[in-house]
């Protein structure tokens, strides 16, 4: 793609900004407390708006408005579901959790069921999980990148990784705080100036001309387009249509006129289709064809199900994410742990409201996003179509930005997350071992990530989130509310969660590559694997009674009891503190 | 007295400077600050007397129950949705202003319905936090 200027200065922009409040922030960073949880020191608004920048991933930057543009209605229940997962924490798991004075999810373990077998466990489970999200968000940078800038696709990837490093390295989750609440508020106005802008001058010019969304047709093209076939599609053809290819239709060679009639048809890699204005747009196999159904959230009794799976996953896999639960160790108590929590509600809530309006926007205007399938690049393109010139440009260059910084914030988290607990398991814990960690942890994710093929990593968001809900889900949440909880049970029941949700992962790419269409709960497992990952879990703990561990009251009283109460013991101060440090923490934080 | 009605089911009553782990530079009879009351009933707590345990019982199980207030209804407004949709499609054609009725129902109630909800339970797990520590403070 041509250079565009202005992308590319919005990207270094970002670039620089991020290096700079990181730089500054680091050197307040010295000790392993500030590395691992920035001191327990970070107020609930920062701190929200940090989760919140965290939180808001490529997937809610630029996956929201891509999945309501294929999927229509269907896929407003994404922002629900990332929104409600933090009513999830809140309700269960915030407060307990920041008591329990645990600084990674497997010294939180280790502390609640006190063995040193599940915490191992649980750190190889952290960092396998944090690698598999890692790749693909610097793969996904890498594939933005080249699409605004004339850059190889690794660019892309080496910026983000390298640009991360830096921070992390210099100063751990005291740097990467600041950064990341500076990067909710860039994406929040990334998104919403250019949705205001879009807005104005699609009611300004008096609405859309031609067919709508409520027009129960298929979207029509909105000028004479050209696509070009990347990775082999199946298309579902609703309305008969004519265009002329150059490549390979339904096993064939085609060249010139081709008329499609209803049904589906298959495109192979590296075929260039072109569409006349006004024709029916043809979608990807899987999405729904025509504006009727794309309104309709449910039509077949498949779909409730699907529905209700991915509601499962979402509502409960939030707490489950060991990147995003590392946030809640840094604040200061409990209650503030809740009222952050409240906060990123808030602010995610207004995040979402932009996204969704987009998606509906780029149905009208980018409709040959549906021809790849490829519709993650609707916020991307969506300015372009809609406002002309330079304004179209500048606005480009806005998203383009707000999508970087969103690779940015959720990699660093990922990279916090997964250096905290390498460098306190697999190392001694100082600051210095947290350093190596942190080059441990980009340098191979990084190499995975050029070295792969995307497509054979990616995995759904949806799937993402119950691999989480099957896991630390039944963990965090038996562990803080029930008391018979033990270790036993908890392995059982992460491992029996974990192993259905990956293999649903590798029956999905087999069933990719067979062409057949795999049940909803393949696509979707969570509403069969969560229930049975907590049935393991209570049926595995009930089954080894005598492995409850001894001080589990004292514990339960540590998670509840509240924070004026002074029993919070901050485990990381009491491992890595001064000799002051921890006497202080040995007289409690009785505040009368 | 009130602090020996928060020493009530204890076997004995024991001076708070004789803890299990003393420290020498603790000296608790010497500080002024300290009520004794306060501390009776913390070291119960955290001694896990039947008392204390009993009292920290009653606070999860209270924390608990209001969080399944707040999660029931929530889901079962969300579980109600595709079911509702699904069998009475005739709701997928009402429009208002223009807006299909789904998209209003996903796209705009579950948000500040959320955050109300999640604003009620905050006050309501804090409200109760303060009657524990007021409790053993009293």
């Amino acid at each position: 793609m041509e250079l565009n200027l202005f992308a590319a200065a919005a990207v270094l922009l970002v670039a620089v900004a991020t290096f700079s409040i990181g730089f500054r922030a680091s050197r307040l960073a010295s000790t392993t407390q500030d590395f691992l949880v920035a001191r327990r020191r970070v107020r609930s608004r920062r701190n929200a708006a940090a989760v919140s920048g965290e939180y808001l991933s490529a997937a809610s930057f630029l996956g929201v408005a891509g999945l309501v543009l294929k999927d229509g209605a269907n896929a407003l229940w994404y922002p629900i579901g990332f929104t409600a997962g933090y009513l999830a924490l809140l309700l269960f798991v915030a407060a307990p959790l920041r008591r329990s004075g645990a600084y990674t999810l497997p010294d939180f373990v280790e502390a609640r069921l006190s063995s040193r077998v599940l915490r191992w466990f649980a750190t190889v489970f952290v960092v396998f999980i944090g690698i598999l999200y890692l790749v693909p968000q610097l793969q996904s940078a890498g594939l933005t990148i080249s699409s605004i800038l004339p850059m190889p696709s690794w660019f892309g990837a080496v910026l983000v990784a390298v640009l991360v490093m830096i921070n992390v390295f210099g100063g751990g989750m005291r740097a990467i705080t600041l950064v990341q609440a500076f990067q909710y508020w860039l994406k929040l106005c990334a998104i919403a100036v250019p949705t205001f802008v879009m807005c104005a001058l699609f009611f300004g010019g008096g609405g859309f001309h031609g067919p709508g969304l409520a027009q129960p047709q298929s979207p029509r093209f909105t000028a004479d387009t050209t696509v070009t076939v990347r990775t082999p599609v199946l298309l579902t053809v609703q309305e008969p249509v004519h265009l002329s290819a150059d490549g390979t239709l339904d096993g064939a060679a085609a060249e010139g006129p081709v008329f499609w009639g209803g049904g589906t048809h298959k495109v192979d890699a590296g075929t260039t289709l072109r569409f006349t204005k006004d024709s029916p747009v043809p979608v990807v196999a899987g999405a729904p064809a025509d504006n009727a159904t794309w309104l309709k959230p449910v039509t077949g009794s498949q779909d409730v199900w699907a529905t209700y799976s991915l509601m499962f996953a979402l509502f409960l896999g939030t707490m489950g994410l060991p990147h995003v639960l590392v946030r809640f160790y840094t604040n200061p108590d409990g209650g503030a742990a809740r009222r952050t929590t409240l906060h990123v509600m808030l602010l995610l809530s207004l995040f979402y409201l932009f996204p969704m309006l987009l998606g509906a926007l780029s149905r009208l205007y980018v409709p040959e996003l549906l021809v790849t399938g490829q519709t993650d690049a609707a916020v991307l393109l969506l300015p372009g179509k809609i406002a002309s010139g330079t304004l179209g440009q500048v606005l480009g260059a806005v998203t383009a930005a707000g999508a970087f910084a969103a690779f940015l914030s959720t990699s660093s988290g990922l990279l916090v997350s997964v250096s905290g607990v390498l460098s306190t398991d697999l190392l001694p814990g100082r600051v210095r071992d947290f350093r190596v960690a942190t080059t441990i942890a980009s340098a191979v994710p990084l190499a995975l990530a050029i070295v792969l093929h995307p497509s054979d990593v990616s995995m759904s968001v949806g799937l993402s989130f119950a691999l989480a809900a099957s896991t630390f889900c039944p963990v965090l949440v038996l562990g803080i509310w029930w008391r018979r909880l033990t270790w036993v049970g908890a392995l059982l029941g992460m491992l029996t969660g974990g192993g259905l949700v990956l293999t649903a992962l590798v029956l999905n790419v087999v069933s990719r590559y067979t062409g057949s269409q795999p049940p909803w709960f393949v696509v979707q497992p969570a509403l069969v694997t969560v229930p049975i990952a907590f049935a393991v879990v209570v049926l595995g703990s009930k089954a080894t009674k005598a492995k409850v561990p001894p001080d589990v009251n004292r514990i339960r009283l540590r998670m509840h009891a509240p924070d004026k109460l002074g029993f919070i013991r901050d485990r990381d101060v009491a491992r890595f503190g001064t000799a002051e440090e921890r006497a202080r923490l040995a007289d409690g934080r009785h505040r009368k | 007295m009130s602090k020996h009605a928060a020493g009530n089911g204890t076997p004995s009553f024991e001076p708070p400077v004789e803890q299990p782990k003393p420290r020498r530079k603790r000296v608790v009879l010497a500080d002024a600050r300290a009520p004794v009351t306060v501390l009776r009933t913390v070291v119960e707590l955290e001694e896990q007397t039947s008392y204390g345990e009993q009292l920290v019982r009653g606070l999860i199980r209270e924390q608990l129950q209001t969080a399944l207030r707040v999660a029931i209804p929530i889901s079962v407004i969300f579980l109600a949705i595709p079911a509702l949709l699904y069998f009475l499609p005739r709701l997928n054609d009402v429009t208002f202003a223009g807006v299909h009725l789904p998209w209003l129902l996903l796209g705009v109630m579950p948000f500040p319905l959320m955050f109300g909800a999640a604003y009620w339970f905050n006050h309501k797990a804090e409200s109760h936090e303060r009657a524990f520590v007021d409790m053993v403070e009293h």
